[in-house]
């Protein structure tokens, strides 16, 4: 299959050396030297002659890009890809790896008839890339053993080298991946060779792989512990002679013949040592360089290269061509990891989690426990005195919950779980909290950026920039999508205007890379405006809840009743003895309260007044899963989680934040104008299950089916449960398929409100009720006065 | 430390073989072990006179079956101490005792038993430089006797440079062996010092100064110095130094390794010998004197200096050096020569001691007169003292020493003594890179493990298991079931590995564990550990083991420098 997509990609043979090894397939005559020049200058130079390079190639060439030059150290296909045990599941994840998968296996179907036709592609082998060379932050061309070459385009496709290589640039780009031996069994035929029709078998229990390989088996497996390699960047042309080591493959072995005992006296051919490269979160890494404009770069495969090679290819040529993929492809962009991910102690610890994970049960909200504790917070150590669970976002630890003094949780092992898990007494206390009295949350994760400028640029930029309108009196907040020409949420902010000529910008976490360089991509660079990561330099707390006015008025001697400080507000005040806070009346979930933001050397001075004030009105710390309950039984949909660069503001009811008319244009305003017009073709709602019990059934978590009127409509993106609904709620887009042609139609709100919804969790499928604004009476929670005990007169 | 007298009246074969316990399951039929039991009850019968020094430290109960098994008596002997009871009725009590029991221990017991002893040391790095060629030890011991008759010592030489460690096989008590593994590196430390540290330390002790220190000990808390006679060794030692100052010559500083280790073992045991003769005034110290000249001692000892290795060995303790070739296996090369029946040159050198007429009583039963195992010892008054000597000590020793048939017996055949000396032999070797380490132990280990074993296993524990040959198919023909049959027992050997953070303790899980497969038994084991104190010595010998590892960078600079 893969020699198909060589051939329809090679048309000009650089070498005798390669026209042999591809007929023959053999070393024998890879020694000879080679002399053909290189091209002084291509549109596009690919690095590595794998699966993803060719595959590359091969789809810029479909798109119709024609000068294209594809670089190999060593010989084409010489890598994990010639080694790798060949087997091309279909059966992924994540949704978008799915996608990836099932367009490779049609792909490599439909090659051998495609085989002969002219590409336009160049290929070289052992040319080996000695780095990339840039001006002002744009790739202009590349050094290689054998010259230069000018390009525009560079893309990384070096597999395991391609951390190395991102670090050789001048400016180093951080492409956070590690190779881990992988070990594969070959044995001599059965008595009764097996047949090619033979299934593949995939033994999770037992972490091993089996296929049929010349009537013998091929078989391997991701082992428990797993042998990390090249950790110090060791470099060599060819992987071809790495050493077996069967004391590493015994208890692979031992599982394959306690599955298969007859197979004891099948006869060894060997055991091939293939590396594997793997990713610090198993998903792998495509697209631009945050730093340098032109720099792509698709590697990080987690042992999935064949599966995922014309897909990633495809999304990749996409991008290059487009601007953007015909698909979200996030979950997998480079921009998700920063240059934290990139230290090599991190991605050696990080990748030996990772390989066994990939035939373990993936349980919902699964932590990583390896590289952790990177970035904290100045109240980290207080926090966990107290008995916080921690978990991890883009290297910052964010407490998930509080465990009460005196409560045992389950080990960590049994907590795995798809139903209710052991969390959720603690969390419905949290929330309870945040519902009558005040808690504390530590948030300050979150992405803080300011932007200043010394006349009107700021506000020019942003609103350029952002679909909401920003020329808003100073003090107010706005909350605004950062949209791409789609229409679509690059990102989903809150913006503070800080004076006529500074704005303070709050995103989530894991937009630090992603947002910074969208804004200094599309900020012109000829201005004075200073952008500027905040991140770092402020802890936030969150106060939620309706005694936080109380504890804050107590602590700022201000008035902080609604007609002074209204919502959607930002002021700085002293809290305790600090001064200099930035107070904002918002929570991010909809309840009343306020972000703390605190310069971090008053960051415990505040939080120790906010506890001790707080006392009387039974405050608590509280963590992500009682916040995440609160903003999703409200319908406050997430970037990353709900939202994504190919879902609208008007797809999710958020006409509200988009100032079509702000008499400036936006980028996306064009898309966002004519889909009023035109009308959406999915819409954000959410659904609160009707049927289910939480103690019993099987939770829902993110990805189920959506069915209306027993057709699949769409999935859901995220759920939790709502303490005070009593009922499990989800968010998710409805589509409108047509019966007959399968093809996508305006959804209305209309279409929306007259289904009838189930949500199928595991096969089991649960009555919902679909809304498009969020329950009203969820914002006036009186208690009322039967429902008051004595105990709620306990401090907390 | 304790003497109890009651030599065994049957020479066992201790040495060659093992009763066939382990053949069976442990509830072995009891008359196997008649002949054992009864001897073990004789010497608890007859060996009323135990007395004990230290009896905190070494002696859990008064009476403790002594079976130094190192002496095969005489039969004549044997006779002599015949118990008056019908021995049947012994029998019968023994049974109960002896009760078929199961011994099982638990993998951590098992663990607690084998590092209770076991002691690391690593030579300090300075600034980051060691400039050591030894990097550090391990040692342990494993006691069969109650209480355990072997000894070990280990120091750094504070005035002149090198490090000294040795073991010592006690026989007959633990007196002798733990006299010398106290005294014997202070004899070898002065040897070796130049003139003018003599003379500074003698004007010290003359004129009430600070003394210099000049050895570092590193010692396990189980290891301890006799407190009562430390004065005593201090004046032995001190007429020591003073007659090499007064011998000294004035040429040359320049002291013989070699010379200086048989100075300091002849030296030691001639004091051994001479504080016995005199006796001390203190009735304790007088009856201690004589308990450490009755016992006897084997010693071998290693001197490292850079890269000069000089072993000094006296007995039939061995060293053994581990060398890594150059394809990363393992050979052992013997730096000592075992001083008993089976080293034709020891045969020749008594033979040619003594007179022709003695040629055939002078080795009987592979033993020195028929009696003792080693043919070169500290200690053992018996076989150097003249009769005349021997009876007179004795006759005015204490009345313990009186009571005691076992030094009051003369043995047969003796006629020219000395029969025995503390001479050791010396052999030098000037170590190289590829000179891992050094294993100095006992014969209870060297007899239970073939030396190449010992040093593959103490190499591939040292290297980690990565530098095991890797399996590779390579060509032959293996099936998937033999293959994992390999791997499972590779395995078993590795998870032995991992459970030992001490060398020395993982030699001796496997001279206690290994099975007939060369792998650590846990059954075999956890039998070996609960055997009763008195059964112990049938099975097996008290084990010592001293692990030194070399610093093959600072053995390569040193020889670079040279050339």
């Amino acid at each position: 299959m893969f020699y198909r997509l060589l051939s329809v990609v090679q048309r000009q043979r650089t070498s005798r050396g390669w026209q042999n090894w591809s007929s023959a397939r053999s070393s024998a005559s890879a020694a000879e030297a080679h002399s053909v020049a290189l091209p002084a200058q291509a549109q596009v130079v690919i690095c590595g002659g794998g699966i993803m390079g060719t595959s590359v190639a091969y789809h810029l060439s479909k798109l119709g890009w024609k000068d294209i030059v594809l670089l190999e150290q060593g010989r084409l296909a010489a890598g994990s890809t010639r080694f790798c045990a060949g087997i091309i599941s279909t059966a992924r994840h994540l949704s978008i790896e799915q996608k990836m998968a099932d367009y490779s296996n049609r792909l490599y179907q439909q090659l051998e008839q495609e085989t002969g036709i002219q590409t336009g592609v160049q290929i070289y082998d052992r040319t080996s890339v000695v780095h990339v060379m840039t001006k002002k932050g744009e790739v202009t061309g590349v050094e290689t053993d054998k010259g230069q070459i000018e390009c525009q385009y560079f893309v990384n496709c070096a597999g395991q080298w391609a951390y190395e290589l991102g670090l050789s640039n001048e400016e180093p780009i951080s492409i956070p991946l590690h190779a881990c031996e992988h070990f594969y069994l070959l044995t001599r035929p059965l008595e009764t060779p097996l047949q090619s029709n033979t299934p593949n078998i995939v033994d999770a229990d037992g972490r091993i792989y089996i296929r049929n390989w010349q009537g013998g088996i091929l078989s391997g497996g991701f082992e428990k512990t797993p042998k990390p390699i090249f950790t110090e960047g060791k470099n060599q042309l060819e992987i071809h002679n790495l050493q077996e080591d069967w004391d590493h493959f015994e208890p692979l072995l031992s599982s394959l013949l306690r599955r298969m005992p007859d197979l004891e006296t099948l006869e060894i051919v060997k055991l091939v040592n293939c590396p594997e490269t793997f990713t610090p979160d198993m998903r792998c890494i495509m697209g631009e360089s945050p730093l340098v404009k032109g720099y792509y770069v698709l590697a990080g495969m987690n042992s999935a290269g064949l599966s995922f090679g014309g897909g990633a290819g495809r999304y990749l040529a996409e991008w290059m061509v487009d601007g953007y993929p015909s698909e979200n492809v996030w979950e997998l962009d480079l921009k998700r990891f920063g240059a934290l991910q990139s230290s090599r102690t991190f991605l050696r610890h990080r990748v030996m989690e990772v390989m066994p994970l990939l035939y373990d049960l993936k349980v919902p909200r699964w932590d990583f426990q390896t590289g952790r504790q990177l970035r904290t917070s100045p109240l980290y150590d207080r926090l966990d005195a107290q008995g916080a669970r921690w978990m991890e976002k883009h290297g910052f630890e964010r407490p998930k919950y509080f465990v009460p003094p005196g409560k045992d949780l389950l080990a960590l092992e049994q907590s795995k779980t798809f139903y209710k898990p052991d969390w959720f007494d603690i969390v419905e206390s949290e929330v309870k909290c945040c519902k009558e009295a005040v808690c504390v949350i530590d948030m300050s994760s979150f992405t803080k950026f300011e932007i200043t400028s010394t006349g009107d640029q700021a506000l020019e930029t942003l609103q350029y920039l952002f679909s909401n309108d920003l020329d808003v009196p100073v003090g107010h907040i706005v909350h605004t999508g950062m949209l791409n020409e789609g229409g679509g949420y690059e990102n989903d902010c809150s913006i503070a205007r800080l004076n006529k000529r500074s704005f303070f910008m709050i995103s989530p976490t894991d937009q630090q890379v992603h947002c910074w360089a969208w804004l200094k991509k599309h900020m012109r660079l000829d201005s004075d405006l200073i952008l500027e990561d905040v991140t770092w330099k402020y802890t936030a707390l969150n106060l939620i809840g309706p005694r936080a006015v109380d504890v804050l008025s107590e602590l700022s001697y201000a008035p902080i009743t609604p007609d002074h400080f209204p919502s959607l507000f930002c002021k700085e005040m002293s809290v305790g003895y600090a001064n200099g806070i930035r107070v904002m009346s918002m929570t991010h979930t909809g309840e009343p309260g306020f972000m703390l933001y605190i310069p971090i050397e008053y960051a415990l001075h505040v939080y120790n007044e906010v506890m001790s004030v707080g006392q009387k009105y039974g405050i608590r710390n509280a963590g992500y899963y009682a916040l995440r309950s609160l903003r999703i039984e409200k319908f406050f949909a997430f970037w990353g989680q709900d939202l994504n660069t190919l879902t609208t503001p008007l797809e999710c009811g958020r006409e509200s934040r988009v100032k079509l008319d702000k008499g400036v244009d936006f980028i996306g305003r064009e898309a966002l104008l004519q889909q009023r017009q035109n009308g959406v073709y999915k819409r954000l709602a959410m659904f609160v299950l009707d049927d289910h019990d939480t103690d019993l059934d099987l939770w829902p978590w993110w990805g189920e089916p959506i069915y209306r009127n027993g057709l699949y409509a769409g999935k859901t993106t995220s759920s939790a449960y709502s303490y005070t609904l009593e009922r499990h709620v989800c968010l998710g887009f409805v589509h409108h398929f047509s019966e007959n042609t399968g093809e996508e139609q305006v959804v209305t709100a209309d279409f929306v409100n007259r289904g009838e919804y189930e949500i199928d969790i595991a096969g089991q499928r649960f009555q919902a009720k679909a809304r498009l604004y969020p329950v009203a009476s969820l914002y006036t929670h009186k208690r009322r006065k039967e429902d008051v005990e004595l105990s709620d007169l306990h401090g907390k | 430390m304790c003497v109890c007298p009651g030599p065994r009246r049957i020479g066992i074969p201790v040495r060659s073989s093992s009763p066939p316990l382990f053949s069976d399951a442990m509830p072995a039929p009891t008359q196997l072990f008649f002949p054992l039991i009864r001897n073990c009850e004789l010497s608890r019968l007859y060996g009323t006179a135990c007395y004990c020094h230290h009896r905190h430290l070494c002696c859990p109960s008064s009476y403790v079956p002594q079976s130094h098994l190192r002496y095969a008596p005489h039969p004549a002997y044997a006779t002599f101490c015949r118990p008056k009871e019908n021995w049947w009725q012994y029998t019968q009590g023994r049974r109960y005792v002896s009760t078929p029991q199961k011994f099982h221990l638990t993998p951590p017991q098992v663990n607690s038993i084998l590092k209770a002893n076991e002691y690391s040391f690593k030579v300090p790095e300075f600034d980051g430089k060691n400039v050591s060629s030894v990097l550090g030890f391990d040692s342990n011991q494993l006691p069969a006797n109650a209480p355990i008759e072997d000894r070990r010592s280990a120091a750094t030489c504070l005035q002149t440079r090198g490090m000294l460690l040795g073991v010592f096989d006690g026989h007959a008590g633990c007196a002798c062996s733990q006299a010398v593994s106290e005294r014997l590196f202070y004899y070898i430390a002065v040897s070796l010092l130049p003139h003018e540290t003599l003379l500074e330390i003698e004007n010290a002790v003359e004129s009430g100064r600070a003394l210099l220190p000049i050895l570092q000990w590193h010692k396990h808390p189980n290891d301890y110095f006799s407190k009562e006679a430390s004065k005593l060794y201090f004046n032995s030692l001190r007429t020591y130094w003073q007659e090499l100052i007064d011998l000294n010559t004035g040429e040359s500083d320049d002291i013989d390794v070699k010379e200086a280790l048989i100075n300091a073992f002849k030296r030691l045991d001639n004091d051994i010998s001479l504080e016995a003769q005199v006796g001390d005034p203190n009735s304790f110290l007088n009856y201690l004197v004589l308990r450490v000249a009755f016992s006897g001692a084997t010693a071998c000892v290693a001197h490292v200096d850079g890269v000069n290795l000089h072993v000094a060995n006296t007995g039939d303790s061995r060293a053994m050096l581990g060398v890594q070739e150059e394809d990363g296996s393992w050979s052992a090369v013997t730096l000592s020569n075992d001083h008993n029946a089976q080293n034709e040159s020891e045969l020749e050198r008594l033979k040619l001691e003594h007179p022709k007429n003695e040629a055939k009583s002078v080795v009987k039963q592979d033993r020195l007169l028929g009696l003792l195992m080693p043919f070169r010892a500290f200690g053992d008054v018996k076989f150097k003292w003249s009769i005349d000597l021997q009876k007179r000590v004795i006759e005015s020793g204490p009345d313990q020493l009186n009571d005691n048939e076992y030094t009051k017996f003369i043995p047969p055949n003796y006629y020219t003594p000395p029969y025995l000396t503390a001479e050791p032999e010396v052999i030098y070797h000037r170590l190289r890179p590829q000179d891992k380490f050094l294993i100095l132990a006992t014969d209870g280990l060297w007899e239970t493990m073939h030396r190449q074993d010992v040093v593959r296993i103490v190499g591939e524990y040292l290297t980690g298991m990565h530098h095991q040959q890797p399996i590779a198919v390579g060509g032959y023909k293996v099936t998937l079931g033999q293959m994992h049959g390999l791997l499972t027992e590779r395995r078993a050997k590795m998870s032995s590995v991992f459970e030992d953070q001490n060398a020395a303790t993982h030699l001796i899980r496997h001279a206690v564990g290994n099975n007939e497969f060369g792998t650590v038994d846990h059954e075999r084991l956890s039998k070996m550990l609960s055997l009763p104190e008195e059964l112990a010595r049938m099975y097996r010998d008290d084990i010592t083991i001293i692990v030194v590892q070399f610093n093959s960078h600072v053995v390569g600079a040193y020889q670079n420098q040279e050339q």
